[in-house]
């Protein structure tokens, strides 16, 4: 058999780190995938065998689930560990309870955890593929993956495209995941919300720094609406949600008297009425529910990547193909 | 028919015209419309003797306490805003730093329609940096702005916590409107009555030092 480099490393740790065209191959390699979630019997043996554990120290619900499903519908075998039930709240640290789990014998790790770098600390220190499901405000690369999917299946490229993100860019793992895909795929981005939370600094990623979200609106073709966290409030970092509704609150009027049709995103859960307004976020520019459909397909390529999985061969690897 | 003053024979003094002496000021319908030397009188213009006296363009005072609402007893927007006319000056800028304090956009209305109702300077509301001057948290400054707010404040006390100040400095940016400053670090001024130096020694009373101003005010220069 014709031996290639794998398309990807170890791990998945970030966007970061990643190549052009290793972005390109995760996201063509999701193509294929989509079509299992719409089977009758969503099931192919593609990770038959393998043994993953969900190891997630902070809450999640849609993430979670969504590589679950992923894992499920690959034929793999999961186990999930939450922070909260785990030997981690006996105060076991985090090398401890990952070389446990290796001693078991597992083949991957998918982690969320509150701390930035995390994903990498732990990548360093176990054999087994490290899948990085968010560490703390550093990345969360299946959901950029995702969004990048969702965004070329509805304006066909990423090239060229202006793609704004609105909100708490600062605390944001989805804003630095989305920044760096996206700049590797060759679209502009900018980012908008109050200086507090969207500093200035931010022009030192290569993105646009947008004050006003009137002026994001006129430029830019996709907004990625980020979530407004209660906590951002209390630490001081605006008012009010209320002000920050009627100041950087993307509603359907505000998106009327953009000169086209803007493409909408938001990586959930939504606080409807305070970053986007219920209409805006079930009319008919928003994709959000796509990108969910799309989070599974694009986990399912990450996990069948990291197995050591062809890119060109992920159609074969559906039919019972070895990965 | 227009209406026409000649202010004749005063000390003109405008520094945006690089004006300083006894000039004739010709104004049609409000407006300047002629500033000269021994100006004819113009048909039907009514003549305001000037001599002996300053005539200037409108004076604005950026810092005022109009102490309304809950200072009444002291003044009050109408009689305040009165008093500046009286004395040269067309606009104020009125501190938030009243009881309850100016910070929301309910308070800031109040403030701008009592100052219209008093019909005389312009009254532009300061709203609070802090939400009720408290220094804690920040005000509703995004929505006082759209209720008139010209600036925010927290006049009267210090923004003591430096991570407040800096997040009020950036998100001022965003409303493109200045943040006034109570430059004075209460650890060092503490119960001071005075100045700390050789008048409060002869006194015995407690001085505040010249460092509790400067400290603040570097702060605020390394942060803005």
């Amino acid at each position: 058999m014709n031996q290639t480099a794998p398309a990807l490393g170890k791990d998945l740790i970030g966007l970061e780190p990643l190549s052009r065209e290793q972005i390109l191959a995760i996201l063509d390699t999701a193509e294929p995938f989509k079509e299992i979630s719409e089977r009758r019997i969503k099931k192919v043996p593609v990770l038959r065998g393998k043994t993953i554990v969900n190891l997630f120290f902070e809450a999640s619900t849609r993430t979670r689930v969504s590589f679950e499903f992923a894992e499920n519908r690959l034929s793999a075998d999961t186990v999930n560990i939450s922070a909260a039930q785990s030997s981690v709240s006996k105060g076991e640290t985090l090398v401890d309870t990952a070389r446990n789990l290796e001693a078991m014998r597992i083949d991957m790790v998918v982690m969320r955890h509150g701390s930035s770098g995390a994903a990498r600390f732990l990548a360093e220190r176990i054999p087994s593929n490290v899948i990085n499901a968010g560490d703390g405000s550093h990345e969360h690369p299946t959901q950029g993956l995702l969004d990048m999917l969702t965004i070329r299946d509805h304006m066909g490229r990423i090239e060229g495209l202006k793609v704004c993100i609105v909100g708490d860019v600062l605390h944001s793992r989805v804003a630095r995941s989305n920044i760096f895909g996206l700049l590797k795929l060759g679209a502009q981005v900018a980012v908008c919300g109050p200086p507090t939370l969207v500093p200035r600094g931010f022009r030192s990623l290569g993105v646009e720094v947008f004050t006003r979200v009137e002026d994001a609106i006129e430029w830019a073709d996709v907004l990625n609406i980020l979530r407004l966290q209660l906590e951002r409030m209390e630490a001081g970092y605006v008012p009010s949600l209320r002000e920050y509704n009627r100041v950087w609150g993307i509603s359907r009027a505000r998106l009327e008297r953009a000169p086209r049709d803007i493409l909408v995103l938001h990586p959930g859960p939504m606080n409807r009425g305070v970053e986007i307004d219920s209409d805006v976020a079930d009319g008919p520019q928003s994709v959000i529910l796509n990108q969910v459909t799309n989070g599974v397909a694009v986990r399912m390529a990450v996990l069948y990547l990291l197995a050591g999985g062809q890119p060109e061969r992920a159609e074969a690897a559906k039919q019972g193909g070895e990965a | 028919m227009s209406a026409r003053i000649l202010f004749r024979g005063g000390r003109v003094v405008d520094p945006s015209q690089k004006l300083d002496g006894v000039h004739d000021v010709l104004v049609v319908d409000g407006k300047v419309a002629q500033v000269g030397k021994d100006m004819a009188v113009p048909e039907d213009a009514r003549v305001l003797e000037c001599a002996g006296l300053v005539v200037t363009p409108g004076l604005i005072d950026v810092h005022v306490h109009l102490r309304e609402p809950g200072g009444e007893h002291k003044e009050t927007i109408a009689s305040g805003a009165r008093a500046a006319a009286a004395g040269g000056f067309t606009a104020v800028c009125a501190m938030p730093n009243t009881e309850p304090p100016i910070d929301d956009p309910a308070a800031v209305g109040f403030v701008a329609a009592e100052g219209r109702r008093a019909g005389a300077a312009r009254v532009y509301p300061v709203g609070c940096i802090s939400a009720g001057r408290k220094g804690e948290r920040l005000a509703l400054v995004g929505e006082m702005v759209e209720a008139g707010a010209v600036a925010i404040t927290d006049d009267g006390s210090p923004v003591m916590n430096s991570g407040l100040m800096r997040l009020a400095l950036l998100y001022a940016q965003a409303f493109d409107i200045p943040v006034a400053d109570h430059p004075e670090d209460l650890g060092l001024s503490g119960k001071g009555h005075m100045n700390a130096g050789l008048v409060a020694t002869r006194l015995g009373l407690p001085g505040k030092p010249n460092a509790a101003e400067d400290i603040h005010i570097v702060r605020d220069l390394l942060l803005a």
